[in-house]
């Protein structure tokens, strides 16, 4: 993935409205209650609550704090736990990441070998094909869970291939996606990667249904959400599968999701994803590492717990707007994962927040002189 | 701890806490200088401005243009020192003396009345008319015995901030 090289101003395209931010931010770092009385020089030359804004934000802000993946803590290596330590470290290397390799390998040949016969000499009898396009490439993700040697415990009915209807979950790593694949084949929409996963997702993800989006073209929005559109009303397509936070988030929190899934017309089925952290972190730390050594730190771990909940499907509340129906499908996901909320777009990784967050405090400011210039009149 | 600390010595840390006046504690800075290497993507020993930027929290600020132009180049002792008039130990004449020289722009040691219509700018942006922006600005001034070409020093600040109260701190989060 690209590092932040150049950060560009965000276009109006990502400017939509949002939620107030100061009901998400710690009530200590909001400017204290509307001043009143006469105006004096005192309230002008006062900059005091704007600069412990800046100060708290250099010192800690919750954004950065959606990314960060904590180093492993050091063990504690005294003469006890050293040697069991290295014995562990034998085991992961030696015995289990061979073996997991030996399953991944085993996977991907009977996989090979009943796609690429099937994709081609079934081309007339499209819906079968299908089905058995859909039980292989779920087949092969259990083949990847089990490389993790993943212990996934599903909760909640499981989905149903039904048209008008869409999947959001919140987004750790790429294995969400392998995660929730390997019980039901959901079409999904993703950043189209480089290399290797590249073109996993060109030959086999088509199979599926994929919807390729540039997070950097700014008219891409338009055209992905019309192939949204377009998806979700056949009733042949599998069941979409969306991460609206944009990007991989460490598991902690959840940033805003965007609106573009809530605006379809369509049954929203909330799915909330958490990894147990003691076995190891899942985050995929897309600026750290490549999808390829996450890959290989999972394989080398002991094991990758999460639990994942299928939640109640929502639809859009009479006079409710898009932005409201995400915030709202947010909390249920945050509130069962146990995730904190951040009023952050997660595409502020790559892009400078919109001028119209400090133009709000700004007005506000501005609000609050003038009132009292009246108030002395 | 993660490994950072290990970057930094014993001898490091105390340096560090005697430029800064002993505002801050050491275990507050090694946390300042985890964030310090966290914000240095680039591990250039400084923070450029655009690494600053790419905290949405600190890039929505109002004065985050002005607070650059005192950040640009730090190194991890002057980013202590710059960030030691926000701890709760900081003497008032510290934090009132920050205030100055964010006002203070080519550092003369005065202020005059277009550098506080500059920061009034900064800090009200389109929503006030500039030419009511001078009225206002020109009508507290009188009133609190001023005049519009009067040049402010720092004993003027501490005069005019110092009575109630100015809270100006910020928590450093320890592990």
């Amino acid at each position: 993935m690209s590092t932040t090289g150049k950060l560009k101003s965000s276009s109006s395209e990502l400017d939509f409205d949002r939620p107030n931010i100061e009901d998400y931010l710690p009530s200590g770092s909001t400017i204290q209650q509307e001043p009143h009385g006469k105006l004096c020089l005192r309230d002008l030359l006062n900059i005091s609550p704007t600069l412990s804004e800046a100060a708290g934000a250099i010192v800690d802000d919750s954004f950065t704090r959606c990314f960060k993946s904590n180093p492993p803590e050091p063990w504690n290596w005294n003469v006890y736990l050293f040697p069991l330590w290295c014995f562990g470290v034998l085991v992961r290397y030696l015995i289990l990441f061979p073996a997991r390799v030996l399953v991944l390998t085993i996977g991907w040949m009977i996989f090979l070998s009943s796609f690429i016969p099937v994709h081609f000499l079934l081309k007339g009898h499209d819906k079968l094909r299908r089905k058995i396009e859909r039980s292989l490439v779920e087949m092969m993700c259990s083949f990847f869970v089990a490389s993790w040697t993943g212990v996934v415990k599903y909760h909640g009915p499981r989905p149903s291939i039904r048209p008008k209807q869409v999947f959001v979950a919140n987004h750790t790593s790429m294995i969400d996606f392998i995660i929730l694949e390997q019980m039901t084949a959901f079409a999904v929409i993703m950043q189209k990667h480089p290399g290797w996963v590249g073109l996993l997702q060109s030959t086999i993800l088509e199979s599926v249904g994929c919807i390729w989006f540039n997070r950097s073209e700014a008219k891409d929005r338009e055209i992905v959400a019309k192939k949204l559109r377009e998806h979700v009303l056949g009733t042949d397509n599998n069941p979409l599968l969306i991460f609206p936070e944009g990007t991989c988030v460490n598991n902690h929190y959840t940033v805003m999701f965007k609106k573009g899934s809530f605006e379809l017309g369509c049954t929203v089925c909330p799915v909330a994803i958490k990894y147990n952290k003691i076995f190891v972190d899942a985050f995929w730390n897309s600026r750290k590492q490549s999808f390829s050594k996450h890959l290989l730190r999972l394989m080398t771990s002991w094991a990758v717990v999460c639990d994942v909940w299928y939640l109640e499907p929502q639809n859009q509340k009479p006079g409710e707007t898009a932005i409201e129906f995400a915030e709202r499908v947010r909390d249920i996901i945050s509130v069962r994962a146990g995730l904190k909320k951040v009023p952050w777009d997660g595409y502020l990784k790559y892009s400078h927040p919109s001028p119209k967050l400090k133009q709000g405090k700004q007005q506000n400011f501005a609000d609050s002189v003038l009132r009292r210039l009246e108030e002395e009149k | 701890m993660g490994n950072t600390s290990s970057m930094l010595t014993q001898y490091d840390i105390e340096e560090v806490q005697q430029h800064c006046n002993y505002t801050f504690t050491q275990q507050e800075i090694v946390s300042l200088y985890e964030r310090f290497c966290q914000l240095d993507r680039n591990s250039s020993g400084f923070i450029t401005a655009d690494e600053f930027l790419s905290l949405p929290e600190f890039a929505v600020n109002p004065l985050s243009l002005r607070l650059l132009r005192l950040l640009d180049g730090l190194n991890f002792k002057e980013f202590v020192a710059f960030l030691s008039a926000f701890s709760p130990r900081a003497t008032l004449q510290h934090k009132i003396e920050f205030i100055f020289k964010v006002y203070d722009t080519d550092c003369n040691g005065k202020v005059s009345f277009n550098d506080m219509l500059d920061v009034l700018r900064d800090l009200t942006g389109q929503f006030i008319s500039e030419h009511q922006r001078e009225q206002v600005l020109a009508h507290v001034l009188e009133e609190a015995g001023y005049k519009k070409d009067s040049l402010f020093v720092l004993a003027d600040f501490m005069k005019i901030l110092g009575n109630s109260g100015l809270k100006m701190e910020v928590e450093v989060p320890v592990d």
